[in-house]
């Protein structure tokens, strides 16, 4: 499904700031993965997912997504295959349109944006439907500015945004980690849910190393632009939090210095 | 207090101005860009108008000048998305380059209509004289309101209307935001040429340095419309913003007739926008000091 290969990312390059965010990158996921990445600060992990989605371009390397080589197609393009979640709530949405004009949005993804009318009745009936399996209520606030939901809110409707028309890839990168615990939880119960029911192959960069084991069948770790860990199957199965620290300190031959990562 | 004829007078201008208040909506408030190239489109079409009306082709003239509007647009988005030049900017190039480009039309710095044809004219036979102005400008007011409202609940106006308000969001929902700033810039600069092109025909003379400053009076006509009538949906802020420009067009009446001189308008315009816009800063500024000076006070008694 995703076929990534020999992918480099280097900022700053010829001058005293010079640095690799990705070396050498590649990765392989089938149809339905749910990987999830760790990895400390600066490991690389946002820039590979904004090399994915096409924010930045590569030096070097290439990304196949579903047979199709997307490597340098323009973003807005690929974003007809893959949805995207970013760890601010503001940024998945637009504030001063209604939640109805924003899911409308969302479900024209991958069509031509014509003269037909924004919001047909059946897609609002539609969008209320989905709206009421999130559990949050919003159906009945389909008329409110999307700028005066809550942020879990906010991010509620961005992953469903992000998944109305199914993607063949989604991003998820810290999305909960703006919430409060209980808030956070719910939204990655509601991401499990919907990623299980459309079969979505994803990948979901946290710093929670418990969920990172607990959620999905796959979990890497970057450090320093390159994969230094990838668990699967049985392996992922016995391993547990600790033993998972332990493993990071041999590969990288350094503490893992984050509190976020060790604390929860 | 003005006479009933300059009343009728400053509503019709009103209308007129109405349609650039429209146009700068669009592109200030929806594609969320400050726009300068309007002083150099509202010129263009009145110059586009009032050449072809001399011409004896009054009816053309004004759907002329809202295409070549359009492409004045066209080349600020263009400037803006492609050649990655600040909006600003963007916008006094194409302004700039325009005033050469309005000479070039007009064949010389001013072309009078005296005894032309004009679309007021026509209507003047229909209607007869005394309403003949009003009529037309409510006419085309309201034909580009419901065009413009109609517009932005299609797909494309959702997707123009989310660039302005989020554009990463927008692209990551696979819509091209150079594209729709484009369409965005390029409607608002057609209803502003449009609005140069009525203005022409109906004072019965286009000049080239007719545009200067229209920026700011479509500004003041937004605020004064949305503070009195408020913006909650683009059909409120359409008929606000319009309302807005009739008000602004009866203030500077009634002043003028105070006997201020012409030429201070622009300074007052000026005030009154920037008054306007830092309105809330003004005000939690004047709250914080009084906050302050309350609590130096208690700090005082305390010590004492």
């Amino acid at each position: 499904m995703l076929e990534i290969s020999g992918l480099q990312k280097v900022f700053g390059r010829g001058t005293v700031n010079e640095r690799v965010a990705i070396k050498d990158f590649s990765l392989s996921l089938q149809k339905g993965d749910f990987v999830t990445i760790i990895g400390g600060n600066g490991a690389g992990k946002s820039t590979l997912f904004n090399l994915i989605a096409g924010t930045y371009l590569p030096d070097g390397g290439k990304i196949l997504l579903d047979g199709e080589d997307i490597t340098f197609q323009r973003e807005y393009l690929r974003a007809q295959h893959i949805g995207r979640l970013f760890q601010d709530p503001l940024k998945g949405t637009a504030p001063s349109m209604t939640l109805e004009e924003n899911l409308a949005l969302a479900y024209g993804r991958g069509t031509k944006r014509g003269f037909s009318i924004g919001i047909p009745k059946r897609d609002a009936e539609m969008f209320c439907e989905k709206l009421r399996a999130l559990g949050l209520g919003l159906e009945d606030r389909m008329k409110t500015r999307m700028g005066l939901l809550s942020g879990g809110q906010r991010q509620a409707v961005t992953l469903l945004m992000a998944t109305i028309v199914t993607p063949k890839l989604l991003l998820l990168d810290e999305h909960t980690a703006a919430l409060d615990p209980s808030t956070a939880q719910k939204v990655l119960e509601l991401t499990q849910r919907i990623v299980r029911e459309h079969g979505i192959t994803t990948m979901m960069i946290t710093h929670n190393i418990g969920s990172s084991l607990e959620l999905g069948n796959r979990t890497i770790m970057m450090d320093e632009g390159s994969l230094i860990l990838d668990l699967k199957g049985e392996e992922r199965a016995n391993m547990t939090v600790p033993k998972l620290l332990e493993v990071f300190r041999e590969k990288s031959r350094k503490e893992l210095d984050n509190d976020r990562m060790l604390l929860s | 207090m003005m006479s009933l004829f300059a009343f009728q007078g400053a509503v019709e201008l009103g209308l007129g101005y109405g349609l650039l208040a429209i146009g700068l909506y669009i592109s200030y408030r929806i594609v969320n860009v400050a726009d300068l190239t309007v002083d150099g489109s509202f010129t263009l079409g009145a110059a586009v108008s009032a050449v072809l009306t001399a011409a004896g082709h009054p009816v053309f003239g004004v759907l002329a000048a809202m295409v070549i509007g359009s492409l004045a647009g066209f080349a600020t988005a263009f400037l803006q998305t492609k050649m990655k030049i600040q909006p600003i900017l963007a916008g006094i190039l194409t302004m700039t380059a325009l005033y050469s480009v309005n000479l070039r039309i007009m064949g010389k710095p001013n072309v009078p209509l005296l005894g032309a044809d004009t679309i007021f004219t026509m209507m003047a036979s229909v209607v007869g004289d005394k309403f003949s102005k009003l009529l037309t400008c409510l006419l085309i007011v309201l034909i580009i309101m419901a065009a413009v409202v109609l517009f932005f609940r299609t797909q494309l106006g959702l997707s123009i209307r989310a660039t302005g308000d989020n554009e990463d969001m927008v692209r990551s929902s696979s819509i091209n935001s150079d594209m729709t700033k484009t369409i965005g810039l390029c409607m608002a600069n057609a209803i502003v040429a449009l609005s140069g092109a009525v203005i022409a025909q109906m004072q019965m003379f286009a000049d080239s340095s007719m545009g200067i400053g229209m920026v700011v009076i479509g500004l003041a006509s937004i605020i004064i419309g949305e503070v009195i009538f408020g913006h909650s949906s683009v059909l409120r802020s359409v008929i606000a913003v319009t309302l807005g420009s009739v008000i602004y067009r009866i203030i500077i009446a009634e002043v003028l007739e105070l006997g201020m001189p012409q030429g201070d308008l622009k300074l007052i315009s000026s005030v009154i926008v920037a008054l306007a816009i830092s309105y809330p800063v003004l005000i939690s500024h004047l709250r914080m000091r009084t906050l302050r000076k309350g609590n130096d006070r208690k700090g005082e008694k305390s010590r004492a």
